[in-house]
C-alpha cells in the first residue's frame, strides 16, 4: 500500500514540476499584452485593450501575419505533396542507393539552414530573379524541409501494410489511385503531422525571408517582430509582446485544430 | 463471364533463388472450386499470387479464360482476391469498402451505393453497411470481404486462407455458407488451404502441393482414398495414414513381422522380394482382440479419444500401427489387439508412389 | 506445351505476349520508372536549393571571399588555408567543445531522456492529464523562435525575470553568469516535443503482452525498461538520437539569447560560424568552418548507424 501511495506522490511531483517547467516561461505571454505597462515582471494584467489598439494600428503588423501565413501555407503543401510522393515511391521501391542518399540530404538540409548558407542562396536567388518572390521564398524553403520531410514520412509508410495497395491494385487501381485512395487516407495523421512541423517551421524562419525579401510589405511576422525590437534602440514591451501574442496564436490554433482532426502524434514511430 | 484457369510450366524464383513453384502445370475448369492444400512455405500463396499478378512469374505462363495474362498487370486480369488479413481498408466503411472496385472504374457514387447494399444484403451485412472494419467481428470482416470480391463480377476468385482467422465454429460455419454461395454464383475458384478437411469438405477438386510441385490433382475422394504417394498419404486424412516397411514374399505382403494379403489395387503387380511401403488409414483397419487371419497384432501403446471412437495405438513388433475402434469396443492399454486392414481399402507404394493398375 | 527447364528461368522472366509484361513486383505496382517520377520533383527542388548551394559552401571554404573589399569582388582559391586556420584558431576549439556540452547536455540528456521520461509517465494514460501535459510541451515546440526567444529573455531578467521571484533569488544574471547552463536548458524546454512525440509512438508498438509477461515474471519497471522496452525501441531512440543531435548540432536559436557572449562563452559552432562569416565578413572562412561541421555531423550519423546496423 505505501509502495502504491509512494508511487502516485511520485508520479504528482514529476507532473506537476513538468508543468511548471513548460508553463513558468508562457505566462509572460500570457501577462505583458493586456499589461498597460509591462515590465519583465509576471503580474496580474489590469487587462487593458490599449496594447493591442496600438498592433491593429501599426502599418506593417497584420499584413505580416498575412504573409507569414501565405508562406508557410504555401510551403507546407507544397512539402507535404512532394514529400509524400517520393517518401511512397522510396518506401515501396528499392531504388538503388536510396537510403545512403537519404542520409546525405538530410546532412545537407542541416548546413543549408546555417548561417553561413546565407550568401551562395542570397546569390542563386539573384541570378534566378527570385528576390521579393513569395514564389521564390517559398521554393527556397521547401528544398531545405524536404529531406528532413521525406525521412519522417517515409517511416510512416513503411509501417503501413502492403496487402492494402495489393488488394486494390487486384482491383484495377492505378498506381495514382492506390495514393489517392489507401496511401494518403492511411498516413494522414503523418501528413498532419509534417504539414505543422513544416508550417511552425516556416512560421519562426527569421533568416531566409530576412535575406530574400526586401519589400517590407510583403515581409512575414519574423521580420516585423525582429524590427519591432530593434527600432528605436529600446525593446517597447507593450508592442512585442502584444505582437507576440498575435502572431503566436495561429500555430497554436492550428495546432488544436490538426490535433482534434486527425490526432497529432508519429503513429507507428520514426525508426529505421 | 467466368473463366477457366491454366497456368503452364508456371515457375517462381524470388530474388535470394528461392524457388517457390518449379514448372507447375495446372489446369482448373470453368466455375470449379479448386483447393490448394500443402504444408506451409509449400508455395501456395506464391501460386495464388502469381496468378493474380502480384507476382511476377518467373517462366511458363498463365492463361485466364483463352486470354493468356502472364505479362499483364494484376487489375487488368479481371480476377478478384481475398487476402488472408482481408486487406480490407480501415478508413472505409463497409459499403464503401465492398463498393471499392467500382469506385476504381470511376462508377458514380449513387450506383456504388446501391450495389453494395446488394450485395451486403446478400451476405447479410445490411445492418453493418455504415461501420469501419475495425469495429467488426472477424466473421463479419470475412463476409465483408467476400462481398467486395463478389462486387467486382471478376471471372475467378482467389482465396487465401480465408478462413483462417476465424474460430473453430465460425470456421465450419463459414465453410457451409462460402461452398452455397460459389455453387450459386457459379465463378471459377482458387482456395488456399493449409486444413486438410476445409479442402476435402469443399472444393470440387484439389491439389496437393510439396516444395512448389503439385504432388496429385483429383477430386477429394480420389486424393483422400487413393494418395498418389507416400507424401500425399501422409499429409491428408485427419490420422495419418499407416506407411509401413514390408517385403513380398510368396505372393503375400510380410509388415511387421506379419504376414498380410495383396490388397486388390497391387493384385498382380507386385514382384517376390520387392521392397514396398504398405499404406492403410486407420479409419480402413477392423480392430480384433482375437488373432485372425492378415491382422497386425500387437500390445496396445496408446488410447486417444476422438469423441465417438477411439485411436488405439498398436506395438507391433516395435512397428506403430493406428486402428480406430468405435464407440463401446475399446481395449486397455496393454491389452493383447489386432488391426485387419480391408484389403480393397490398403495401398501399396513402390519408391514412395502408388503401385495401381 | 510447357517450355523445358534452362537455367535461363533465374534471368529476367521472358517476353509475354502482351506489352508491359516486366511489370514490377512491388505491391503498389510502381516500377522504377514510376517510382522516379514520384521522386523526381522532390529530388529537383533538393538539387537546385538545397545541394547546390551547399555544394557553393564547400566550394566558398577554398576561397579567401569576404563580405565586403577587394576579396568580395574577385575571391581567389586558396585551398586549405581557411581550414588550416580555422584549425589553428582557439576560438573555433573553444565553440568546438561548447557545441559538445550543447548537444550533449540539451539534446542527448536533456531532450531525448525527458521526451521518453514523459511518454513513459503518460503511457498508458488517456483523457485530459496527457492532453495537457503534452499540449504544453509541443506548444514550447510550435512556437516562433523569436517569441520563444524573448519569453526566455523576460523569464531569465536578473530584476524582473520570473525565475528568480520563484526561486527567491536576487540579481542572477542567468544569462551572464551562466550562459551555457541557460541555452541547455532553455533548448531541453524548446526541443523536448519531438522526443516526446517519437517515444510515445514507439511504446505504442511494443507488444502488450511482452510487457505483463515481464510483469507476471515479477520484473520491476526498471528491468521492464531494460529487458522489453528498450530492445523493442532501439531503432526509435538510434533515429531519435540522430535527428535532434544534428538539429542541435546546428541550432542558431541559441545566439538569440546570449548573442554568443558574454566573451565567447556561449558561442557554439553555428553562432561562431555567423559571428565570423557575417559580423567580421569572412564568409570563405565561415564556409570553411560550415564544411567542418558538416563533416561532423557526418562522423556523428555515420556512428548513430552503425550502432543501429549491429546486433540487429
Ligand atoms: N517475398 C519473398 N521473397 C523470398 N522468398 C519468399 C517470399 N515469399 C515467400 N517466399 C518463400 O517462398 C516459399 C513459398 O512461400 P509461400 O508464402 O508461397 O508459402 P505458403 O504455402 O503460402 O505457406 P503458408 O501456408 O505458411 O502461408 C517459402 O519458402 C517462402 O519462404
Ligand atoms: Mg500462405
Amino acid at each position: 500500500m505505501t509502495r502504491f501511495a509512494l508511487g502516485r506522490i511520485g508520479f504528482a511531483t514529476l507532473i506537476a514540476v513538468l508543468l511548471a517547467f513548460f508553463t513558468l516561461p508562457l505566462l509572460w505571454l500570457a501577462s505583458a499584452p493586456l499589461t498597460s505597462d509591462p515590465t519583465y515582471k509576471v503580474a496580474a494584467p489590469d487587462l487593458t485593450w490599449e496594447n493591442f489598439r496600438t498592433i491593429l494600428e501599426h502599418p506593417y503588423a497584420l499584413p505580416s501575419l498575412y504573409n507569414s501565413l501565405v508562406l508557410s501555407a504555401g510551403t507546407a503543401l507544397l512539402v507535404v505533396l512532394l514529400a509524400a510522393l517520393a517518401a511512397y515511391a522510396l518506401s515501396r521501391v528499392r531504388l538503388p542507393g536510396r537510403d545512403a542518399l537519404l542520409y546525405v540530404l538530410l546532412l545537407l538540409s542541416s548546413i543549408i539552414t546555417g548561417t553561413a548558407a546565407m550568401v551562395p542562396l542570397f546569390q542563386l536567388a539573384v541570378d534566378l530573379r527570385l528576390i521579393d518572390s513569395r514564389l521564390g521564398l517559398i521554393l527556397i524553403l521547401s528544398g531545405g524541409l524536404l529531406p528532413a520531410a521525406i525521412f519522417m514520412l517515409k517511416d510512416f509508410m513503411d509501417s503501413t501494410p502492403e496487402s492494402y495497395e495489393e488488394s486494390a491494385r487486384v482491383f484495377g487501381a492505378s498506381p495514382l489511385q492506390i495514393v489517392r485512395h489507401v496511401v494518403v487516407p492511411l498516413v494522414r495523421p503523418g501528413l498532419a503531422t509534417i504539414a505543422v512541423w513544416a508550417v511552425a517551421n516556416v512560421w519562426g524562419n527569421f533568416l531566409m525571408p530576412f535575406l530574400l525579401l526586401r519589400d517590407v510589405e510583403k515581409q512575414p511576422a519574423a521580420v516585423i517582430m525582429y524590427t519591432l525590437y530593434t527600432e528605436g534602440g529600446q525593446a517597447d514591451l507593450r508592442l512585442l509582446s502584444t505582437f507576440g501574442l498575435l502572431y503566436s496564436v495561429p500555430v497554436v490554433l492550428m495546432y488544436l485544430i490538426v490535433s482534434r482532426k486527425y490526432g497529432f502524434r508519429f503513429h507507428g514511430g520514426i525508426k529505421r | 463471364m467466368m473463366a477457366a484457369i491454366e497456368l503452364r510450366g508456371l515457375t517462381k524464383v524470388y530474388p535470394g533463388g528461392v524457388r517457390a513453384l518449379d514448372h507447375l502445370d495446372l489446369a482448373i475448369p470453368d466455375g470449379e472450386f479448386f483447393a490448394l492444400l500443402g504444408p506451409s512455405g509449400c508455395g501456395k500463396t506464391t501460386l495464388l499470387r502469381t496468378i493474380a499478378g502480384l507476382e511476377t512469374a518467373t517462366g511458363g505462363a498463365v492463361v485466364i479464360g483463352d486470354r493468356d495474362v502472364t505479362g499483364v498487370q494484376p487489375g487488368g486480369r479481371n480476377v478478384a482476391m481475398v487476402f488472408q488479413d482481408y486487406a480490407l481498408f480501415p478508413h472505409m466503411d463497409v459499403s464503401d469498402n465492398i463498393a471499392y472496385p467500382l469506385r476504381v472504374k470511376k462508377v458514380a457514387r449513387a450506383a456504388r451505393r446501391a450495389r453494395a447494399a446488394e450485395v451486403g444484403a446478400r451476405l447479410g451485412l445490411e445492418h453493418l453497411m455504415d461501420r469501419r472494419p475495425g469495429r467488426l467481428s472477424g466473421g463479419q470482416q470475412q463476409r465483408v470481404a467476400l462481398a467486395r470480391v463478389m462486387a467486382t463480377q471478376a471471372q475467378a476468385f482467389l482465396f487465401d486462407e480465408p478462413l483462417s482467422n476465424l474460430d473453430a465454429r465460425l470456421r465450419l460455419e463459414a465453410r457451409t455458407f462460402l461452398k452455397k454461395l460459389q455453387r450459386d454464383l457459379g465463378v471459377t475458384t482458387v482456395f488456399v488451404t493449409h486444413d486438410q478437411a476445409e479442402a476435402l469438405a469443399m472444393a470440387d477438386r484439389m491439389a496437393v502441393m510439396e516444395a512448389g510441385h503439385i504432388r496429385q490433382i483429383g477430386t477429394p475422394a480420389e486424393v483422400f482414398r487413393r494418395p498418389a504417394n507416400t507424401f500425399v498419404a501422409a499429409f491428408i486424412g485427419s490420422t495419418p495414414m499407416n506407411l509401413l516397411d514390408g517385403v513380398v514374399r510368396d505372393g503375400r505382403l510380410e509388415v511387421a513381422g506379419c504376414a498380410l494379403p495383396v490388397p486388390s489395387s497391387a493384385e498382380g503387380l507386385l514382384a517376390d522380394g520387392e521392397r514396398i511401403v504398405y499404406g492403410v488409414r486407420p479409419e480402413y483397419n477392423a480392430y480384433a482382440s482375437e488373432p485372425a487371419e492378415g491382422a497386425l497384432g500387437g500390445k496396445v501403446a496408446i488410447m486417444e479419444n476422438l469423441g465417438a471412437s477411439h485411436l488405439v495405438t498398436l506395438d507391433v513388433n516395435e512397428v506403430m500401427v493406428q486402428v480406430v475402434v468405435p464407440e463401446g469396443r475399446e481395449p486397455a492399454v496393454g491389452d493383447q489387439g489386432y488391426a485387419v486392414p480391408r484389403r480393397d481399402r490398403a495401398l501399396v507404394y513402390r519408391d514412395g508412389e502408388l503401385v495401381t493398375g | 506445351m510447357a517450355p523445358p527447364a534452362t537455367p535461363a528461368d533465374l534471368g529476367p522472366p521472358p517476353a509475354g505476349g502482351e506489352r508491359g509484361h516486366r511489370h514490377s513486383v512491388d505491391a503498389a505496382g510502381l516500377g522504377r520508372l514510376r517510382a522516379g517520377a514520384f521522386t523526381a520533383p522532390a529530388l529537383a527542388l533538393i538539387a537546385v536549393f538545397l545541394v547546390f548551394p551547399a555544394l557553393w559552401v564547400l566550394y566558398l571554404g577554398l576561397t579567401d571571399y569576404r563580405l565586403t573589399g577587394v576579396a568580395a569582388a574577385e575571391p581567389r582559391i586558396v585551398g586549405l588555408d581557411n581550414f588550416l586556420a580555422a584549425l589553428a584558431n582557439p576560438r573555433f576549439w573553444g565553440s568546438t567543445w561548447l557545441t559538445v556540452q550543447f548537444v550533449a547536455g540539451s539534446a542527448v540528456a536533456g531532450q531525448a531522456v525527458l521526451g521518453f521520461a514523459i511518454a513513459w509517465l503518460l503511457r498508458d494514460r488517456r483523457g485530459p492529464l496527457r492532453r495537457i501535459v503534452e499540449g504544453l510541451v509541443i506548444l514550447a515546440w510550435i512556437l516562433p523562435s523569436a517569441v520563444v526567444a524573448f519569453l526566455w529573455v523576460a523569464l531569465l531578467d536578473p530584476s524582473d525575470g520570473t525565475l528568480n521571484a520563484v526561486l527567491g533569488l536576487t540579481d542572477v544574471a542567468w544569462l551572464i553568469d551562466h550562459p551555457m547552463l541557460s541555452i541547455i536548458v532553455f533548448n531541453v524546454w524548446r526541443g523536448t516535443a519531438f522526443s516526446m512525440l517519437l517515444y510515445a509512438a514507439a511504446l505504442e508498438s511494443v507488444p502488450p503482452s511482452h510487457l505483463e509477461s515481464a510483469r507476471l515474471a515479477g520484473a520491476s519497471s526498471r528491468r521492464q525498461l531494460r529487458d522489453v522496452v528498450f530492445p523493442h525501441i532501439r531503432g526509435h531512440v538510434l533515429t531519435n538520437l540522430l535527428l535532434i543531435s544534428l538539429w542541435t548540432f546546428n541550432d542558431f536559436t541559441p545566439f538569440m539569447l546570449t548573442a554568443g557572449g558574454p566573451d565567447g562563452r556561449s558561442e557554439v559552432l553555428a553562432v561562431h560560424v555567423y559571428i565570423e562569416a557575417v559580423r567580421n565578413g569572412s564568409l570563405g572562412y565561415g564556409a570553411a568552418i560550415s564544411t567542418i561541421i558538416l563533416l561532423i555531423n557526418l562522423v556523428v550519423a555515420v556512428c548513430y548507424l552503425r550502432l543501429l546496423r549491429s546486433r540487429r
